[in-house]
């Protein structure tokens, strides 16, 4: 009993709506079903890089801004992506206030504008990588990478490690990158 | 064992919701009200599709036809691959079809159709498409639904921006998507930059019949030309490519290709290099190409290696070309109905530039450049610009247009269709596509004259749209209603192969025209027999030709004797029926090639070889009658240098007169 409360309770949390419908009801009205690409369910596949924010505890703020965005579906997409994925600490070494103010709803544009500064299309292994190489994101500003003995660094911010993911890769940062200031 | 059962009933309830939240997760596109969807993609029995959907097959080779709005598959038609279903590649009439400078390429990858225009709108009289791989061009009948010729394109690495073409179809463009050193040299890959090199081709169309023939080529500087489009009105006579890898890189180009924040489009004078092609000032090159077509009254195709062609480098006539910034690998180069707007779709890119003619003229007239590439001018990216659509989407690829004004455009990375308005550049709506749009078309969507209503989608991704069918699934089409301001999801389709790009036309176009019959005495095949008398066996050396006749139900001869071990066979078999529908087929027990259809009043030939001794059974493979499973017959064979002697008949039996 106690157990079918929690999985009671589990289902309140997560369930918000089953997107995928399956009838065969032939009276059933003409309905289109569509949700993104990151609806699709298959708990076979490798990961992609949603999946792989999703699945780790240090990225919720990420995962969060990433829905706040509408940027989710994207990132599910057959990519490929090269994705610098800040962690909850890096957040939080913003100035107080500043992923709530982005987090709401005026504020969606700076927000994607940052989400697509971590973003490039194309995967980046860590062995292509050279010490001063330039990556022109999907915000069509550039970040660049460096290597120091084996030590990678984008903008400055340290990679603190590298998931592979079916759509890409995940590099792990200490730090938000925050684009350059528009002339 | 209850408890067991509980526990296993909590964990597929855990496993349930972990689903569920996975698929909460995103702030997705929500589930589409359609309302009277069903209505609007609902073709009667008996009735018609409006439109035909003329749709590349990629990697397939083909083209497949569709109706929309139905989506309901009607034909696939062979071009650069074999079919064994029609015996296309197979039969000795159709080989020459697919041969090349390499030899017989029984396949290709098939990515675009352009449909002839006469004043920039369809005149519904030839389909063209390319052959990515080994570079091609074909034009088919829309008469016959059939491949009538196949040009093979020298100096070129893959021919990706291609058939594109002008407004009344005086050529085709070719272009190289691969630059390479010319002339098979043997050199570094690393010399890139020095050594290789672009090739557009330009390809005559004639007016009357549509054979065509390599006008000129153009050198152009040594980066990937993706696709292109033809002006119209007010920009006939010029013609624009995308253009990436201006970076020239050679290796990894996923990430050494994309280092500039701006690649090319490539505006070309054409009517400048025709000029000059008439003063003599192409160089005559020496190249190998094959040039097949097919004769609709031998029944047979021809191969011929043609083995010159002109060319202008354009680096020599700097009024030909002109280079325009555009950002990021630009894939798609739309030109709008009225001609004027050029749109560059750079699919790195989150902003989409389009560019204006009048513009391009005017900066040109004023030599306003911002410098040079190999000599070749830079127009100011400003200068050219007529305005840039803002975060339309990510990975624009393609641009249709409709007859309101408004534009298309396919978003691959967001998984988008997006919708603007081509003067004020205001993005008007957008719905997404399951999933990751490629190409897309709006009937008639790159003439000067839209037919509008729909637009297709044609999706790179399936995944979860239709039941499962393995590893590999059929990819996904999709039609929208844009007849109102929104757009409106109303049907998914399956499609054959790989569609990229795709053109839809009114089927009261073409339908008046449709070929229903060959006439038997039009037929101008060597060995048809054009009635049951002439039909006959006869030997050439090692060779036996069957003049063979079929009809409801009986093939003629039926009984062929004194074939030897050694010899090959060639069933040519002319199909008697003058009756619209009635095919007949031709297969023979170990063919090692295919069968063979053939339509009504045509010759086609099944070459065999048989390899024991025996009797061996023949039939027709296309269900034409109540007694199509008599139709069929004996072939005996005898061993090597016996003496059996070469008889045939039908409907004789043994010891009557």
């Amino acid at each position: 009993m106690k157990r079918l409360i929690l999985v009671a309770t589990l289902l309140a949390l997560f369930s918000c709506g089953q997107q995928q419908s399956t009838s065969t009801d032939a009276s059933a009205p003409d309905e289109a079903v569509g949700g993104g690409q990151s609806t699709v369910q298959d708990n076979t596949s490798e990961p992609d890089v949603v999946h792989v924010a999703v699945g780790s505890p240090d990225h919720t703020t990420l995962v969060t801004a990433l829905k706040g965005a509408e940027y989710v579906d994207v990132l599910s997409n057959a990519g490929p992506f090269t994705v610098f994925a800040p962690t909850n600490a890096a957040f939080d070494k913003l100035p107080a206030g500043t992923v709530e103010g982005l987090l709401k709803p005026e504020s969606k544009d700076a927000l994607r504008n940052i989400l697509e500064y971590h973003v490039y299309v194309g995967v980046i292994k860590e062995d292509f990588i050279q010490d001063g190489m330039t990556l022109n994101q999907v915000n069509l500003d550039n970040v660049t990478l460096n290597k120091k003995d084996g030590k990678i660094t984008v903008n400055g911010a340290n990679v603190l490690g590298v998931v592979k993911a079916s759509n890409g890769i995940v590099y792990i940062i200490d730090a938000v990158l925050l684009p350059p200031e528009k002339k | 064992m209850k408890t067991r059962t509980t526990i296993f009933k909590m964990l597929a309830l855990l496993i349930g919701t972990a689903a569920v939240f996975s698929s909460c997760k995103p702030k997705g596109p929500a589930d589409v009200a359609m309302g009277d969807a069903a209505s609007k993609v609902y073709v009667a029995p008996g009735k018609y599709d409006e439109f035909y959907n003329i749709v590349s097959g990629g990697f397939n080779g083909q083209i497949a036809v569709y109706g929309i709005p139905s989506g309901r598959l009607f034909k696939i038609l062979p071009v650069f691959s074999v079919f064994p279903e029609s015996g296309y590649g197979y039969s000795e009439e159709t080989k020459p079809m697919l041969n090349t400078s390499h030899g017989f390429v029984p396949w290709d990858d098939l990515h675009h159709i352009a449909l002839s225009t006469t004043k920039g709108e369809h005149d519904g009289r030839w389909i063209f498409a390319n052959g990515n791989n080994t570079p091609r061009v074909a034009r088919v009948s829309f008469k016959s639904f059939r491949t009538e010729e196949i040009l093979e394109i020298p100096n070129s690495g893959g021919n990706h921006s291609s058939p594109f073409i002008t407004e009344n179809t005086e050529y085709l463009v070719a272009g190289t998507r691969f630059s390479i050193p010319m002339d098979n040299k043997d050199v570094p890959i690393s010399s890139y930059k020095e050594n290789f090199k672009g090739s557009i081709s330009f390809v005559k169309i004639d007016p009357v019949n549509g054979h065509m023939n390599i006008a000129f080529q153009l050198r152009t500087p040594g980066f990937n030309y993706d696709l292109s489009r033809a002006g119209k009105g007010p920009s006939h006579g010029w013609f624009f490519f995308s253009c990436y890898n201006t970076e020239q890189a050679y290796t990894l180009l996923e990430v050494n290709a994309s280092q500039k924040d701006k690649d090319f489009i490539m505006a070309v004078n054409w009517k400048k290099a025709e000029e000059y092609i008439a003063q003599g000032k192409g160089k005559t090159e020496k190249v190998r190409y094959a040039h097949n077509t097919y004769d609709d009254k031998t029944h047979s195709a021809t191969s011929k290696m043609e083995n010159e062609v002109l060319v202008l480098d354009v680096s020599e006539f700097p009024d030909i070309v002109y280079f325009i910034p555009c950002a990021k690998s630009p894939h798609g180069c739309d030109v709008d109905p009225t001609g004027e707007y050029i749109v560059g779709s750079g699919k790195l890119a989150a902003m989409m530039p389009v560019f204006s003619f009048t513009k391009i003229q005017n900066a040109i007239a004023n030599k306003d450049y911002e410098g040079d590439f190999n000599g070749i001018p830079v127009i100011k990216y400003e200068a050219a610009l007529h305005g840039e659509v803002k975060k339309p989407g990510l990975g624009p690829l393609h641009t249709e247009f409709d007859e309101k004004g408004n534009a298309y455009t396919s978003m691959f990375v967001s998984s988008e269709i997006v919708k603007w308005n081509v003067k004020t550049l205001e993005i008007l709506d957008r719905v997404p596509t399951y999933y990751s749009i490629g190409h897309l078309s709006v009937p008639g969507g790159p003439t000067a004259k839209p037919h509008g209503k729909y637009v297709i989608a044609y999706n790179k991704i399936t995944k979860d749209r239709y039941l499962p069918t393995g590893p590999e699934l059929s990819q996904s089409a999709q039609l929208y209603d844009i007849s109102g301001d929104k757009m409106r999801l109303l049907l998914d389709f399956p499609t054959v192969g790989e569609p990229h790009y795709a053109e839809a036309i009114p089927a009261s176009m073409i339908t008046p025209t449709s070929t229903k019959i060959y006439k038997i005495e039009e037929n101008e095949h060597q060995y048809a027999a054009k009635g049951e008398a002439q039909a006959k066996v006869e030997r050439k050396g090692n060779e036996i030709h069957v003049y063979m006749t079929a009809i409801r139900s009986h093939l003629t001869p039926d009984n062929i004797e004194g074939v030897r071990l050694g010899d090959e066979v060639f069933f040519h078999v002319t199909n008697l029926e003058q009756d619209w529908d009635v095919p007949h087929g031709f297969a023979i027990k170990g063919a090692a090639n295919a069968e063979i259809l053939i339509m009504p009043g045509e010759t086609q030939t099944l070459k065999w070889k048989p390899l024991t001794t025996g009797v061996v059974p023949f039939y027709c493979t296309d269900f034409c009658s109540a007694l199509h499973q008599e139709m069929s017959g004996y072939i005996r064979i005898s061993p090597a240098g016996s003496n059996t002697p070469l008889k045939f008949s039908t409907g004789k039996i043994e010891g009557q007169p």
